[in-house]
Order: structure tokens, then sequence, then C-alpha cells
């Protein structure tokens, strides 16, 4: 089967890649390296160390990490408590939980600037029950939630594939052997579960580091993530020498991010396909 | 039975943290009132609103307009790049895949922002350098739901057909096609599932003037919440409500199943 004939039904494809992936890509390392007028310089992306930029991407890393850590601790049990459930019902309830997943985005967000605003549902209810005010809209706090809130299910789908993949026999055989709970959950599951652990972190570190709505509209211009220093570089500035640079820079983080979570686990698949 | 009753309370919280906004915002959507917390009677006023609004319809129409083309597109152009893949040597393949993991792996903010580089540079921004942007992000999704199709798919009924004299096109029509179809259609849903709720490449890929959905919210929500967009939000989770069921319980889940 490996006649020539078939392999040219890939060409549009090639072409396609060299023109809007490759080419693209080259063109930011081109910006990056080059002043506006076209001469080689470093600048660019040793400005990452200025002090407003090496701050954002600090917060970036700060509150991509706090992001991950939280939906690492929500998903975990929720994907057993899914795993365990039998037959027809749990087609059903996994259905359930990814639904929210595939409402727009940018609706998501919009839900929570709405629900933590300052006379919003939540704090009336909290007001109701005699209870102080959540006053955290505007800050890193509530752009850690609202992350939480649309990457949860990035975490929960790998890991519940992942599981739910374990076989009963495995599991029955390490208790016949004289395994409690403890031993069969962190010598059988735990292990049997850590490529979907590392395709869930790398899902939703990496958006949630190089996010920039999120922190936009949630943050109220207070929060400045290393996204939206990219973004303004951008769209407000016009400095597109700079925002090349600096992605540059954001890119290098996230490749060295996966090669990291990569080396602790082999082959992870994202679990949605 | 304790801890029965701890997994059901657990699962029940998770998926108040889930549906809370969800729930909150259809509510509002029948409020006769502007206030986010008081009921002010029932009215279908904001949908009324919505419908007749030239700059919010005209961003439905695009976002559905961008969503269908850009799959289909992406699915042909996805399911020939995977049947070329398949036909590779180990080592096609592998340079093949690496290279469709760029996309995927790439930050949306890095493949918007090299695309508007591109762009700007060669042509102008508008409605079909959005396009362009959401078929080279929607394309892997295709390719990897149509090769491991094709890798199940029998090889040998294949080569049989061709050499009882069939043309390669009808072999294929025959018999690759009714093994591959439940991918393709799966990669075409999960492309234009992904292209419906893009926010990052359309934002730096389209010109003035143009909205999808995601972008328009994105301008309006910085001016401040109109109602208009409780409706919106619950008219779009019905929509996503459809598109996953179809995917999960319809024919082409079925035919997985078997």
């Amino acid at each position: 089967m490996h006649n020539l004939k078939r392999q040219i039904l890939a060409g549009p494809y090639l072409l396609w890649i060299a023109g809007f992936v490759l080419l693209p890509v080259g063109l930011i390392l081109y910006y990056a390296l080059t002043t506006t007028s076209g001469q080689f310089t470093v600048f660019n992306i040793t400005s990452i160390t200025a002090s407003v930029h090496w701050k954002a991407l600090v917060l970036s890393l700060e509150l991509a990490l706090l992001c991950t850590v939280f939906c690492l601790a929500l998903s975990y049990p929720l994907a057993m408590v899914l795993n365990g459930m039998k037959g027809k019902k749990s087609s059903l309830v996994v259905f359930i939980f990814i639904l929210p997943m595939w409402m727009n985005f940018m609706l998501r967000i919009l839900a929570w600037k709405m629900l933590l605003s300052n006379h919003g549902v939540i704090n009336t209810i909290l007001d109701m029950l005699g209870l102080p005010g959540l006053d955290i809209l505007n800050t890193p706090s509530a752009v850690v939630f609202c992350m939480v809130y649309d990457f949860l299910p990035f975490m929960v789908l790998p890991i519940y594939n992942a599981m739910s993949r374990i076989e009963k026999d495995v599991i029955e055989a390490a208790r016949d052997l004289g395994a409690g709970g403890f031993t069969v959950f962190f010598k059988v599951i735990l292990p049997l579960t850590m490529p979907g652990v590392v395709s869930g972190i790398i899902m939703v570190f990496v958006p949630a580091l190089t996010s920039f709505a999120i922190s936009d509209l949630l943050g109220g211009g207070k929060v400045l993530l290393i996204g939206n220093v990219i973004e303004q570089a951008f769209m407000q500035e016009y400095n597109w020498n700079l925002g090349s640079g600096l992605s540059l820079v954001l890119m290098v983080f996230v490749i060295a991010s996966m090669a990291l979570m990569n080396s602790h686990g082999e082959e992870g698949g994202t679990g949605i396909c | 039975m304790l801890k029965r009753s701890a997994e059901r309370i657990y699962m029940f919280l998770i998926f108040l943290f889930l549906y809370l906004p969800i729930i909150v915002l259809v509510i509002l959507s029948f409020n006769d009132s502007k206030s986010k917390v008081q009921w002010g009677g029932f009215t279908l006023r904001w949908y009324q609103r919505l419908f007749s609004s030239s700059s919010m319809m005209e961003a439905f129409g695009t976002t559905i307009l961008v969503s269908l083309v850009s799959a289909l597109v992406a699915t042909l152009l996805g399911t020939l790049a995977a049947l070329g893949i398949d036909a590779m040597k180990k080592r096609g393949q592998a340079i093949m895949l690496g290279v469709t993991d760029i996309p995927l792996l790439n930050a949306d903010i890095v493949t918007g922002i090299s695309m508007m580089l591109l762009f700007v540079r060669f042509t102008r921004l508008g409605l079909s350098t959005v396009l362009i942007a959401h078929i080279t992000f929607n394309i892997p999704y295709v390719i990897l739901n149509v090769l491991p199709k094709l890798k199940q798919s029998n090889r040998t009924t294949y080569e049989a057909a061709l050499d009882l004299g069939a043309t390669p096109l009808y072999a294929f029509y025959k018999i690759i096609w009714p093994q591959i179809r439940p991918g393709v259609f799966s990669g075409f849903l999960m492309a234009m599932t992904m292209s419906l709720d893009d926010f990052s490449v359309t934002y730096f890929t389209k010109g003035a003037g143009i909205n999808t959905l995601s972008t328009m919210i994105y301008t309006e929500m910085r001016k401040g919440i109109r109602p208009e967009m409780y409706a919106l939000s619950t008219i779009l989770f019905l929509i996503a409500l459809v598109l996953l069921l179809f995917m999960n319980f319809g024919p082409s889940a079925r035919q997985k199943e078997e």
C-alpha cells in the first residue's frame, strides 16, 4: 500500500501546512529578531526581563499553576466517581459533565462576570445569609476561578478515559494478592492513569498560561498576564517586533512545559478524540 | 453507604459549579427586569431585541458560515491527507503527524498572531482570512479522527476489489468509504464545534467590521453586559446541547458501538 499515487492525496494538505502554519511561524521568528527597520536584534526577546513584562510572565505562570492544581484536585476524584458508575447511566452522566464545555467560551466568561459582580447573584445570596460579600471581581482570584471553570473538562476527560481503560481483572488480581485499598490505588490505579493526568495537565496549563481574554474581562485591566502584554503590543501599540519577541518567549515556555510533562509520562493522547 | 453518599454529594457540587452559571443565564434571559437578582415577570423582550439587532444577527450568520465552510473544507483536505498519510512509510507518517501537531499544540494566541502577520503582509484582513485560519486549526482534528479508522480498515478487501477489475474510485467508494465514514463524520462535527468556540484566532485574523459571536460578545462585554446576551447564551446552549446529543447518541456514535 505504499503507492505513490495515494500519497499524493496528502499534497494539498502539505501545501496548506507550508503556507499557513510553517510560514507564519517563520514570520514570528523574523519579526522577533529584527527592528522596525529590518536590522538584526535580540532586544525584542531580552525585553522579557523588563520589569512589567517579567511581572506579567511570573503572574501568568503562578495563575496557570494554581489553575492546573485546582483542576487536578477537582477532576481526579470526579473521574473516579464517574468511572465507578455502571452501564447505560454512565454515558449519560459523562455527557452531562462535558456539555458545559461546548457552550461558547465567551459566554462562560460572561456568566461568571455576572455572577461575581457586586450586586450579582452570589453576593446577594451571601448577603441574605448574613455572610460577608465576596469581592473578587477584578482580582487574580476571579481570573483563576473562571479559568478553572473553563478548563476543568480538559482535565476530567483524559483522566476519565485513562481510568475507564483499566481492566477490572488487574485490580482484582492485586486484591487477590493481598493489596489493600491504598496499595491498589497507589500501585495500580495511579500509575495506569498517569498518561491521562499528564495530558490533562498539558491541556489545562497551556491555555491557562497563554489566555488573555479571561484576565482582560474579569481582571478589569488590573490583572496583566503575558497574553495581555502580547495582545496589547500587537493591537494597541502596533509594535509587531516586540509582540513577536514576547510570543517567541511564550512559545519556548509552552514547549518546555510540555517536554517536562511528557518526560514524566509517555504518550499522552488528548483524550477528546 | 457512607462512601456512596459522599460520592453523590461530590458529584452534585461539581454539577452545581458547572451548571449554576448556565441556569442563572437562562433564567435571566426571561426576566422582565434589568436587575441581575430581581424577578420582574416573564418576558420574551430580550429575545425580540436580540433578533431585531442587525449586528447580532450578522455576527450569528458569520459564525454559522465560518464554522460550516471551514469544517467542510477541513474535512475534505483532512480526509484526503489522512488517505495519503496512511499510504506513506513509517518515517513519512511520523513527519506528517509531527507537523499536524503544530497547530494543535501551539497556543491559540500564537497561532492567531502568526497568521495575522502573514495575512497583513500579503493581503488584507477580512472574512476570507478568518476562514483560512479556521480551516488551518480544524484540519488536524479531522486527520486524527479519520486516520485511526483507516488503520482499522480491511486492506485486503480493497486490493481484492482492484484485482477483480474495480476502478480505484469505485473500490474506494464501495469499500473504504463505508469504513471511514464515522471518523469523517465525527471529525467534521469536532471541527465545527472548535470553530464555533474559537475566540483568539478569530480575534487576530478578522478585519474591521467582521465579527463572529465570540469577538462580538468580547467587544460588547468590555462596554457592559446587556440582557440580550442572556438570550443569546440560552440559544447557544441549546445549539450545543443538540449538537452534542447528535455526536454522542446520533448515527455515527451508534456505528462506533457496533
